[in-house]
């Protein structure tokens, strides 16, 4: 197991998940969201080539109000 | 008057009034005071969201209905690279190169941070982003993100959401005048319609607010006021505000006063 940070709250993961892997276990499913690891952008088009590490710090954002 | 249009990035508006989408009390007010609004461009973020909290959704549907474009924005970064980071993430989410930069330089006044904020833009704008950064009204600021590509400047009326209006006129009169093509919007600070219409008679292009709207007791009335006030300032600034006086000057004519006789 390793042990990440998903929004800034403790996880769990098997060893060797992919980010896309990831996602689906914390059932985000279809939502519109974009990630951040370690706070680099990490295009949608990787998620399935990025396996996560011990410490990785996960920042998943959806769009809110703003001004 | 003929169509008289904002250009922003090559991209043509009829609406001179961006809107923010934040602070309201249900995403159906919201929805209703960007209706009201008649806005043609929203602000909107991103922030942290866990899979299980789906409260954002409504939000999402009525924000793509209003069918504006959006102006994600970097608001509450502190460093380039926060900022950066985030109006790529935006890119992605929203599909567009636009971004509303915001790095902020003081938590208490959340001033804009001009050194950061040109690094910002200058690095965004590399990347192919077309960047509104929300600045202060000093000129060489104004300067320094014109030459590393920006091509909309986003002053400060008065800090976020203190509704104090325009706090320095002699700054926000020396950019609209040493920098009269570059299009200009008043973003922040303004509380009243009158300060909107006071800023589009100085010739400001637009402006962008949001808590003056969201914390309304009536917020689409509110957004409707200041709709009005945008159009009205931009019709004066057309029509010409006359020079001050600083004495009276009669404006019934004096010839054929009656009851007046010769002493």
């Amino acid at each position: 197991m390793i042990n990440v940070s998903l929004n800034n709250e403790p996880a769990e993961l098997s060893d060797k998940t992919l980010l896309s892997e990831a996602l689906k276990q914390w059932e985000y499913g279809d939502q519109k969201l974009a990630v951040a690891i370690n706070g680099e952008f990490v295009p949608r088009s990787r998620y399935g080539d990025i396996t996560l590490q011990e410490g990785d710090h996960l920042d998943i954002v959806k769009p809110v109000g703003g001004g | 008057m003929s169509r008289d249009s904002l250009t922003l990035y090559g991209e043509t508006f009829d609406s001179r009034f961006l809107l923010g989408t934040a602070l309201y009390t249900s995403p159906t007010i919201m929805r209703d005071a960007l209706q009201a609004s008649r806005c043609d461009i929203v602000t909107l973020g991103l922030r942290r969201q866990n899979p299980g909290d789906r409260s954002g959704d409504a939000f999402w549907q009525y924000i793509r209905a209003s069918g504006c474009k959006l102006l994600p924005n970097t608001a509450g970064c502190k460093s380039v690279k926060e900022a950066v980071t985030l109006a790529e993430m935006s890119r992605e989410m929203f599909d567009t190169p636009w971004i509303k930069l915001e790095v902020v330089g003081d938590d208490y006044n959340l001033q804009p941070d001009p050194f950061g904020l040109v690094e910002a833009a200058d690095e965004l704008t590399k990347k192919g982003f077309k960047v509104l950064p929300y600045c202060t009204d000093d000129l060489i600021v104004g300067q320094r993100l014109l030459d590393v590509g920006c091509e909309v400047l986003m002053p400060w009326g008065s800090p976020i959401g203190t509704g104090q209006g325009l706090l320095n006129r002699y700054n926000l009169r020396t950019l609209r005048e040493r920098l009269p093509n570059v299009p200009m919007i008043i973003d922040a600070g303004l509380g009243a319609p009158s300060q909107a219409a006071e800023a589009m008679e100085m010739g400001f292009d637009g402006i962008l607010l949001n808590t003056a709207v969201a914390k309304a007791h009536e917020p689409p009335l509110m957004a409707e006021a200041f709709a009005d006030a945008i159009d009205a300032g931009r019709k004066a600034y057309h029509a010409g505000l006359m020079e001050r006086r600083q004495t009276a000057s009669p404006s019934t004519p004096t010839i054929g006063q009656p009851f007046w006789h010769q002493s």
